[in-house]
């Protein structure tokens, strides 16, 4: 690295000297002197976008600041999060529900904001969970997550939650083709061509309150679904999925799911879809699949598992899908803002098609096809595209927009961001990333308006970017500024987990709707305390349940007797502030689960098994006020069958006047 | 400010193309040396028109790899060697090293792969028409030399037992590769035949006796 510090400086000299776009480039263009000036957002300041990162193998979903590079927050979405309780407190862990019961882990891919008329309306964000399929929506009022919706007769869910521009549905597809729910799942592995298929979800989302439902899944040929984005502006109405191993190989894909030319982009008339979904023509099928729900007002999570699904047959009912051949395991499938290209990013390709949707529709009322795959009818390459990007880079990945007629797209394998013209296909600028970038973001690329000042590069390899931490780093992320006609880097930050897709929105979006607290009026846990006066402990058989409240600096009841071994206590800490940023932790001796963190007006519960007499303290977690190390508070448990009354209170407890303290004195 | 692609000290092995490397950077300083001056002079030429030509893509192209370093530049003496460090390592390959240093390629080729090298050696390059690589080293051809390279290279790890007689293989240039085995032994479009094979930290090297030649572009 120290080389290319030298060549840097030297660099730097020259590039100072030279106009940028001079030719070629060098070490002192990758990094230029106002950089940190572009990046630097003064102490106090807000950051001038959102930028909503998924957390890939964390499960989780982060927020940054733009172009700081500041984090802002970790959303728990998939994963249990043991510094906020999620999962581990009664209220959150229905969330982690499935029909394989309770999942604490997953693999948050991409992350999408909710949009009205093609614009990010700063309502939610959806987030998918590739290990055991489900999607994920997050309210951004309150950054936390409110809904987890599962899939049934899918493995993998990957090309997922993209939106269309109304939010009218979030889709869903199997990345791993499995033999569907409701068939015999044990049959050998190399039957896949006949006994596996692909299923891809439309999820309906409520207008209003976001609700998810799954309207209708769509029976496919056995491949790998892989992204997809919605059609937008002439193309609303449809959707495009890319697929890879149409080859239907069932082991070492390495090889053997690279062996066509082609594989597909799948393009689906999803209007038509609900019109056979209204005339009828879907099949009921028997499945089991969790459907988890939040209340801001209970603060508590529902899970109920469904048992229904509509399924509509691509191959039955033939004018739902279409496949465009798109060379070589297709990654990326990207709409640009206009609704017209749809661009494939195929990752052994060396170069780009970028399909038309004029002539998608023409080709399909021209019947301008070359046969069928497994029952589908597959257009001529030809009659669908609208050209290629000749020898772009090594590994096409990902492609976002900037709404000027620019697209810009990855290359794992260069290592580098590629912006061409839309138009006329040409290669317009070029920019290393550190290293071999996966997906990428530029504010609103995916929608109808894109916001685009800046570009940022989440790659996949870190090496010597930053000080070494042992085998384990952290992806590195890449900020550019792309204003001008040429990309410029002026950040390189640290990310959290793996990061997949990201999207970032201008703050005033989202900033103003920020939820400071739960009102506590409104608060209708069963088990909330909403005053000191109302705290209390109450034996069920073995179970106690303790009604407790927490304001600057005391917990109520802070003296607990009369709890026995083999108790099962759950703690119903209800936070009485009415406050911004003051929450309340609750942490206790032994608890073989996690703390509570519970924020003003909210109540959170935390169970507790009483194993073995003895003294157990409590404390707040959180630093909440000078005296934050005053609030604890104990918990005593007797043995079992002991005659100790049921006493709780808070300042009352005092040594008796006769006893310990007098007797010495004299 | 013209990093070397490479900073191993094996480079050493390869002197006469590394010159050439040398004499092709001093070029591009007197280049700039020169726009310099034409800017100091207020007379701005050639240097901003090269972005939205036909020229573009080429232009673009080619100066890939050359910008800051790539992981060819990451230091760690420790780790398994990727295909580029083992190639930089052979004596035999000191063509092909060179070859991929003027075509860009030791960027892509330090990444994460997987990939599968089809390694000439020297005397593979050797049989090649007379002036057949001179020609290819110089810079109006160095996208042909990409082709040819690219055409080398597939994203995958084969090992050498895992060929099947008959397979296609699509390169990262976009061509393919047919492949026959007869007796266990590996050739390639009929003329190159697989005489070693070295694993990499990032894919897989099968060092061939002849240079594979992409099909002529239409």
């Amino acid at each position: 690295m120290k080389k290319i510090t030298i060549s840097l400086l030297a660099g730097l000299v020259f590039s100072m000297l030279l106009m940028q776009s001079c030719k070629p480039k060098n070490a002192g263009t990758a990094v230029n002197a106002d950089a940190a000036s572009k990046a630097y957002v003064a102490p106090g300041k807000y950051d001038e976008f959102y930028n909503f990162v998924s957390g890939g193998f964390s499960g989780q979903m982060s927020a940054y600041g733009l172009p700081s590079g500041r984090l802002l927050r970790v959303i728990p979405v998939f994963s249990v999060d043991p510094e906020k309780g999620w999962g581990y407190s009664e209220e959150t862990k229905p969330m982690l529900n499935t029909s394989h019961g309770f999942v604490p882990w997953d693999d948050l891919h991409h992350t999408e904001l909710s949009q009205t008329n093609g614009e990010i309306d700063g309502r939610w964000i959806f987030g998918n969970a590739n290990n055991t399929p489900r999607v994920a929506r997050i309210d951004l009022t309150t950054f936390r997550t409110n809904e987890i919706i599962e899939l049934p007769n899918s493995a993998g869910n990957h090309s997922s939650p993209f939106i269309t521009e109304n939010t009218e549905y979030v889709v869903a597809g199997t990345r791993f083709s499995v033999p569907p729910d409701d068939a015999n799942g044990d049959v050998a592995i190399n039957t896949y061509k006949q006994n596996f298929k692909g299923y891809i979800s439309f999820i309906s989302v409520g207008k209003e309150d976001g609700k998810m439902d799954i309207a209708f899944q769509i029976k496919c040929p056995g491949v790998n679904f892989d992204l997809s984005h919605a059609g937008k502006g002439k193309s609303h109405g449809w959707f495009f999925f890319s697929c890879y191993n149409t080859e239907q190989a069932n082991t070492l894909l390495e090889v053997n799911a690279s062996q066509r030319d082609k594989d597909f982009i799948m393009a689906v008339n999803w209007k038509k879809a609900e019109e056979y979904l209204k005339a009828g023509k879907g099949r009921k099928q028997a499945v089991k699949y969790a459907h988890n729900v939040y209340s801001d007002k209970t603060h508590s999570a529902t899970s109920e598992i469904k048992t229904e699904v509509t399924i509509l047959d691509a191959k039955e009912l033939k004018d739902i899908c279409y496949f465009i051949p798109c060379p070589k395991s297709p990654h990326g499938c990207d709409v640009d803002p206009t609704g017209e290209y749809i661009v494939g990013s195929g990752k052994l390709a060396a170069l780009i098609p970028v399909f038309s949707f004029d002539k998608i529709q023409k080709a399909i009322a021209d019947k301008a096809y070359d046969g069928e795959f497994e029952g589908i009818p597959v257009i001529k390459y030809d009659a669908a595209l609208h050209g290629e990007v000749k020898k772009p880079g090594l590994g096409p990945l990902h492609t976002e927009f900037d709404g000027k007629g620019n697209a810009y797209t990855t290359f794992f394998v260069s290592s580098e961001v590629v912006k061409w013209s839309i138009a006329d296909l040409k290669v317009l600028d070029r920019v290393p990333t550190y290293y071999s970038v996966g997906h990428l973001c530029v504010p609103g690329g995916d929608s109808k308006k894109p916001n685009a000042k800046y570009l940022i590069a989440y790659n996949k390899i870190t090496k010597d970017r930053y000080l070494p931490t042992g085998p384990e780093l952290a992806q590195s992320a890449q900020l550019y500024d792309i204003s001008g006609d040429k990309m410029q880097l002026i950040l390189d930050f640290p990310t959290i987990g793996e990061p997949h897709y990201a999207q970032a929105v201008a703050a005033d979006v989202i900033k103003n709707k920020s939820v400071k607290f739960f009102k506590i009026d409104e608060n209708s846990n069963p088990y909330v305390s909403k005053g000191e006066g109302t705290t209390k402990v109450v034996r069920e058989g073995t179970k106690v349940h303790v009604y407790m409240s927490c304001i600057r600096s005391h917990f109520s009841p802070d003296n607990i007797e009369g709890v026995r071994a083999g108790d099962e206590v759950y703690f119903h800490v209800t936070n009485l502030e009415q406050d911004w940023d003051v929450p309340h932790g609750f942490a206790m001796k032994g608890a073989n689960n996690a703390e509570l963190l519970i924020m003003p007006g909210e109540t959170q519960t935390l169970k507790w098994i009483a194993e073995k007499p003895g003294m157990y303290p409590f404390y707040c977690t959180d630093f909440c006020s000078a005296l934050h190390q005053e609030m604890q508070g104990y918990l005593r448990v007797s043995p079992a069958g002991s005659n100790v009354p049921l006493t709780f209170s808070t300042g009352k407890n005092y040594p008796k006047a006769d006893s310990t303290v007098a007797a010495p004195a004299k | 400010m013209y990093k070397s692609a490479t900073p191993l000290k094996s480079i050493s092995a390869i002197s006469p193309a590394k010159k050439n490397n040398l004499n092709h950077k001093l070029i591009i300083m007197k280049k700039h040396i020169i726009i310099f001056a034409s800017i100091l002079t207020g007379a701005i030429l050639g240097c901003n028109n090269s972005g939205e030509t036909t020229n573009a893509t080429t232009d673009n192209t080619t100066q890939a790899a050359t910008t800051a370093g790539g992981q060819e530049a990451v230091k760690d003496d420790e780790s398994a060697k990727d295909v580029v460090k083992i190639a930089v390592g052979s004596k035999d390959h000191t063509t092909l090293v060179a070859a991929l240093k003027q075509a860009d390629l030791v960027t892509s080729l330090s990444n994460a792969g997987p990939f599968t090298v089809f390694a000439p050696t020297n005397d593979a390059f050797n049989k090649l028409p007379a002036g057949t690589v001179e020609g290819l080293m110089k810079d109006e051809k160095k996208e042909d030399l990409q082709n040819i390279l690219q055409y080398h290279v597939t994203v995958s790890t084969i090992k050498a037992e895992s060929f099947i007689d008959g397979q296609t293989l699509g390169m990262v240039n976009g061509d393919n590769i047919t492949v026959s085995v007869k007796d266990g032994k590996v050739t390639l479009n009929g003329n190159a035949h697989i005489i070693a094979s070295i694993p990499a930290s990032n894919g897989i090297i099968h060092v061939v006796d002849a240079v594979l030649l992409p099909p002529a572009k239409k």
